[in-house]
């Protein structure tokens, strides 16, 4: 479970980013953060895993609640989650198979369920045949699938996605949408945040709206509010 | 908890490593350097020290008896030279045992062996307290009423002073210096590892490695190069110590200055270059990570 409790967020150069805001997002929800560009999305992704601490308020990702830079629980809260960015952010040194190994390895993984389990999630994810390929000789959308194949290698039971579809086209968008939802259907948690606005209204699920640092609707099925946005 | 995975550490330490070939060889050449010049002021201080003992211990100043003296005139000089500060023993010798010591010492040499005790002064050997001081006390000893002369090593012994203080002076300050240079340097080396690892770094973060996970690959870094430094070094220095007492060997026929054998010494000087090139490599890799680690 995630809960935000009055949560404001300054930066160290004066910006309030988050300027007050409650959230709860149950175990199994799907949730869709949206809002304009500046609303503050990026932060609140931020704030969840744990490399912004709020200035006000509490934060608490599933069961843990970091009070501090140096708190030891950091790595085990991170643990819980699996985060994918907008640039993808692939070792480009290291081919798909060593850049999900390199993670499991990370959290202590041992080389055995190291070698049974990155081929079974590739299958999932289609990319078995690229197991040995770079990151540079996939396309936006494989490589964008490697992504989430890391976040997923870990078994979170939390994913966090920010922009995930903000490099690829709109076919492309709508498969890694509905590759989330078969991730959320398996159980996971999962928090997107998007500019997608035809994506977000095709699926009915929950739409938190941000703007200027505060919730201005959170309702299930569209994508509220007057302006455009993006 | 993440168990200590030290060969993945390892590995990883050695592809940082190998990662930046140029600047590794910088880092571990300089630390070798460092540990060279330091490996050897210290072996010279040490050989200098040694030599001062046996000096002290085994050579005691002669001061010879005036003729006119007869042996009870002689021997009733003990307690005069006794009381000369920096004198602890005085034994006296008389002719007859003289020739005695000396044709046993040089028994090759038989056109002695018939020789006149007459030619050999009756003498006291005298054992000095203070080799530093054996100048002042060689002038007393001269000035007293009955002694004639005084025999001693006193170049010898002032060279080798001055040697051994160059040289403990020498090593301590650049000991200080050079291991300062030597951390510096591996940490800079290290530095750049962790920019080109920044990416991974960070992905490791957000998954959840543990700060220590994230730091043992470039501690294990440090470590490997101050070892291959240290290991080097002592390589180097056996070669550079082999050559030095053979030159020394050549030039020394009355073995005046006795060199230690390498085989008495290698132990300790495998160990500390060993040790003090783990300690620059762990100290440059600690400086180096310290800062990255928060959030
Ligand atoms: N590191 C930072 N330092 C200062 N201000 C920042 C920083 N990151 C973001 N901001 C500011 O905080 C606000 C919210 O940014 P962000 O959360 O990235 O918005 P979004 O992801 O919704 O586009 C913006 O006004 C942005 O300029
Ligand atoms: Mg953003």
């Amino acid at each position: 479970m995630i809960r935000l409790k009055d949560v404001e967020l300054e930066y160290e150069n004066g910006t309030k980013a988050i300027q007050g805001i409650t959230l709860t997002i149950e175990d199994g929800e799907f949730v869709f953060l949206v809002g304009p560009s500046g609303s503050g999305k990026s932060t609140i992704i931020k704030l969840l895993t744990g490399e912004l601490l709020p200035t006000f308020g509490r934060v608490m990702v599933n069961g843990f609640s970091i009070m501090n830079v140096r708190d030891p629980q950091i790595p085990l809260m991170r643990r819980t989650l699996g985060v994918v960015y907008q640039d993808f952010r692939l070792i480009d040194k290291k081919t798909v198979y060593d850049n999900l190994s390199f993670v499991m390895r990370a959290v202590g993984a041992n080389p055995r369920e190291i070698k049974d389990r990155i081929p079974r999630i590739l299958h999932v994810l289609e990319l078995e045949d690229k197991m040995q390929c770079y990151p540079r000789e996939l396309s936006g959308g494989e490589q964008q699938r490697v992504a989430i194949a890391r976040a997923l290698v870990n078994h979170p039971s939390t994913i966090i996605a920010d922009e995930p579809t903000g490099n690829l086209d709109p076919d492309r968008s709508m498969d890694l949408m509905r590759l989330l939802i078969r991730v959320n259907q398996m159980g996971t948690t999962v928090v997107v945040v998007t500019h997608a606005r035809e994506l977000v209204n095709r699926f009915g699920k929950r739409v938190v709206t941000l703007d200027a640092g505060l919730i201005t609707h959170d309702a299930v099925g569209r994508y509220v509010g007057g302006r455009r946005y993006g | 908890m993440v168990k200590h995975n030290f060969v993945y550490f390892f590995r990883e330490g050695l592809k940082n490593m190998s990662s930046h070939r140029l600047m590794s060889f910088t880092a571990i050449s300089m630390t070798l350097g460092c540990l060279l010049i330091m490996g050897t002021f210290t072996l010279v201080a040490v050989n200098a020290a040694m030599n001062l003992s046996t000096l002290a211990n085994s050579n005691e100043i002669v001061a010879f008896v005036d003729e006119t003296l007869t042996e009870q005139q002689g021997r009733a000089l003990e307690e005069k030279l006794l009381s000369i500060p920096n004198i602890t023993a005085a034994r006296y010798i008389t002719r007859a045992e003289a020739l005695a010591a000396y044709t046993e010492k040089n028994p090759q040499e038989e056109l002695f062996r018939d020789l006149d005790p007459g030619i050999f002064r009756d003498r006291y050997a005298l054992t000095i307290e203070n080799l530093e001081q054996i100048d002042l006390t060689v002038r007393r000893v001269e000035h007293t009423d009955g002694i004639a002369k005084v025999n001693y090593y006193e170049e010898m012994a002032s060279g080798i002073i001055t040697v051994r203080n160059v040289a403990a002076i020498v090593s301590a300050a650049l000991i200080g210096v050079l291991f300062v240079v030597s951390v510096f340097i591996i940490s800079n080396t290290i530095r750049l590892t962790t920019y080109d690892r920044r990416e991974e770094i960070a992905i490791m973060k957000i998954v959840g490695a543990t700060n220590a996970f994230i730091r043992w690959p470039f501690v294990y870094e440090g470590f490997l190069m101050g070892m291959i430094a240290g290991g080097l070094a002592f390589l180097l220095q056996w070669g550079l110590y082999a050559a030095v007492t053979g030159a020394v060997a050549e030039n020394d026929a009355q073995r005046l200055f006795e060199i230690l054998p390498f085989s008495r010494i290698w132990l300790p000087v495998l160990g500390s270059f060993l040790g003090t090139g783990m300690l620059v490599g762990i100290g440059g890799s600690m400086t180096a990570i310290r800062r990255f680690l928060d959030v």
